[in-house]
């Protein structure tokens, strides 16, 4: 690429840089439509000014090649990261996000249009349709990139919450899991039951799989692991709420789970919980009567 | 480097504390030291803490489940208490099943354990080898 | 994938298994594994050690800290000139077995690591290499 492409490039822009700003606002407006409430007033136009001056200025200092890589470009980059991330953030889909860029070379063409003579025109309008290609296509993985660690974030904390260990009686945890078990939730979960074992000095745990759709033979493994590390720590593990499906997935499954205790409801699991406890829930007879209510 | 693990007499149970990551030498010399023992006071039983170790290797998990067979030769019982869950987590998928051990969570309810059967009233049900197989 | 940090320490008597264990611990801690994937390599590297000492005649374990761009990971690759494995099908099987035979040594280690790799020949020593990343169970 000519140097002097780039210089001249650099140049239109700056020249007309008010000009092309209100048209490319202009266009984004029309593009997002419906978005216009999640950019203020005035946000808009400061960004793409900022824009147009990182752009001339990267352009002056070292031409239009190596937009991924070069330092050169870095502000620039650094730039568009900037606004993906606001904008994932924001509920921007990629394409609205990647129209802040495409939608510049319109405004661009039309400068040209007006500035360059016509020879060398095509050279111009090519250079800055590759440029702002590779720079919308940067601004697209950034976005990417971005909804990844909000998807990442956000399963971590489901992981966190939907965890949960409750001491039934003295001695008796209860661990129901409800939705669908993968692989990492199953550990992070098991684990958690261990702990807790421990840190309560629990000697049963109940756990209840009634709201578990789903469960295949890595899940399988999972809870009989579990109940064999509970064994070999000195606690016991009741697995209820099996449905029927589960149940026939299991034994189809072929996973040996004759000597772990089952029971079909968590009610059934505390009651033996219970009696294992050497516990008795015992009705007192003397309060309703006193109360004077019928039964 | 040589260590030896002090054994403690409590009634007539053993009590050994495990509070050191031990060498192969170690644990043979504890194996060997607790047979002895079991012998001398006419032990009912063992009570082994493991509560320190945060690695159990099949080794160790051999050493164990050897003294518990040992012991239950000379008429004693073995209760393994205080396993950390990453290590009862790890022994599962290393595939080792500790035959003939019982297990308890703290050294309280193992010395119940322990008295419970010595008194041949089972608070629970004897753990046999199904129990133990994967 | 690149090797940010590497140590290679001697492994031939039995008290040296012990080394091994604190070596690997601390490594895994500053890796940032969690407890039980510390202990999960910890624990295999303990059982090759051991192996390595008690069938290898000594060797060497070679602690490797990866980092492939998207986590980071540690590799221990345990290398000695005894007489190999005859039989590897057999050594990977399961077999509680007491006395000579590496027991639960080889497939637990493999059991309990992400990747594994193992290159023996009667007469041509043993390379095993495990590795474990973090965050992957």
């Amino acid at each position: 690429m000519a140097e002097k492409g780039w210089a001249v490039l650099a140049g239109l822009l700056r020249a007309n840089a008010q000009e092309i700003v209100n048209e490319w606002v202009r266009l984004q407006r029309q593009d997002l439509a419906l978005r216009n409430n999640l950019l203020k007033a005035g946000e808009l136009e400061q960004q793409c000014r900022d824009f147009i001056e990182l752009l001339s200025r990267a352009l002056e200092t070292g031409g239009g090649a190596n937009v991924n890589t070069s330092d050169t470009w870095a502000p620039v980059r650094d730039f568009l990261s900037g606004i993906s991330r606001s904008r994932a953030r924001q509920g921007f889909s990629p394409t609205e996000t990647a129209t802040f860029v495409f939608s510049l070379k319109q405004p661009v063409f039309d400068v040209l249009r007006k500035n360059v003579a016509a020879e060398e025109l095509t050279d111009r309008a090519w250079d800055i349709t590759t440029l702002l290609d590779a720079l919308g296509l940067y601004t697209t993985e950034t976005y990417q990139k971005g909804r990844e660690e909000i998807i990442a974030r956000q399963q971590q904390e489901l992981l966190e919450l939907s965890t949960p260990v409750v001491q039934l009686w003295e001695g008796v945890l209860a661990l129901p899991l409800i939705g669908t078990l993968d692989s990492a939730r199953t550990q992070v979960v098991m684990e958690s039951l261990l702990q807790t074992i421990v840190d309560t000095g629990s000697e049963i745990a109940i756990i209840d799989i009634t709201g578990v759709p789903v469960v295949d033979t890595l899940v399988a493994q999972h809870l009989l692991k579990t109940v064999a590390a509970a064994r070999l720590m000195g606690a016991d593990c009741i697995i209820s709420g099996i449905r029927p499906q589960i149940a026939q997935t299991i034994v189809h499954l072929g996973v040996e789970i004759n000597d772990v205790i089952t029971k079909a409801t968590l009610a059934d699991a505390f009651a033996i919980a219970l009696k294992r406890a050497g516990l008795a829930v015992v009705r007192k007879a003397s309060a309703g009567r006193a109360a004077g209510a019928a039964e | 480097m040589e260590q030896r693990i002090p054994i403690l007499k409590m009634g007539r149970f053993l009590l050994v504390s495990i509070q050191v990551d031990m060498d192969d030498r170690t644990a043979m010399t504890l194996q060997d030291d607790l047979t002895a023992q079991i012998v001398k006071h006419r032990a009912r039983g063992v009570l082994i803490d493991i509560s320190s170790l945060d690695v159990v290797d099949s080794f160790i998990g051999r050493m164990l489940a050897n003294t518990a067979a040992m012991a239950r030769i000379l008429d004693a019982d073995t209760v393994v208490v205080g396993m950390q869950p990453s290590v009862a987590i790890t022994l599962v998928e290393l595939g080792l099943s500790l035959k003939g051990v019982r297990s308890a969570l703290n050294v309280e309810r193992g010395m119940e354990l322990l008295r419970s059967i010595a008194e041949g009233g089972e608070s629970e049900a004897e753990p046999t080898d199904a129990d133990r197989e994967e | 994938m690149r090797i940010a940090k590497s140590e290679t320490m001697s492994v031939r008597a039995a008290p040296e298994v012990v080394g091994v264990r604190h070596a690997v611990r601390k490594w895994a801690v500053e890796l940032g594994f969690s407890l039980v994937e510390q202990t999960k390599i910890v624990t295999a590297a303990s059982e090759l050690a051991r192996n390595m000492v008690d069938y290898g005649k000594g060797g060497t374990l070679t602690l490797e800290g990866l980092d492939d761009g998207h986590r980071r990971g540690l590799r221990l690759i345990f290398e000695d000139h005894g007489p190999g494995i005859p039989d590897l099908a057999a050594a990977l099987r399961d077999g509680f077995t007491t006395g000579s035979g590496m027991g639960l040594g080889l497939g637990g280690a493999r059991r309990l690591s992400n990747e594994f790799e193992i290159k023996t020949a009667p007469g041509e020593g043993t390379r095993i290499a495990i590795t474990r990343w973090r965050g992957v169970s």
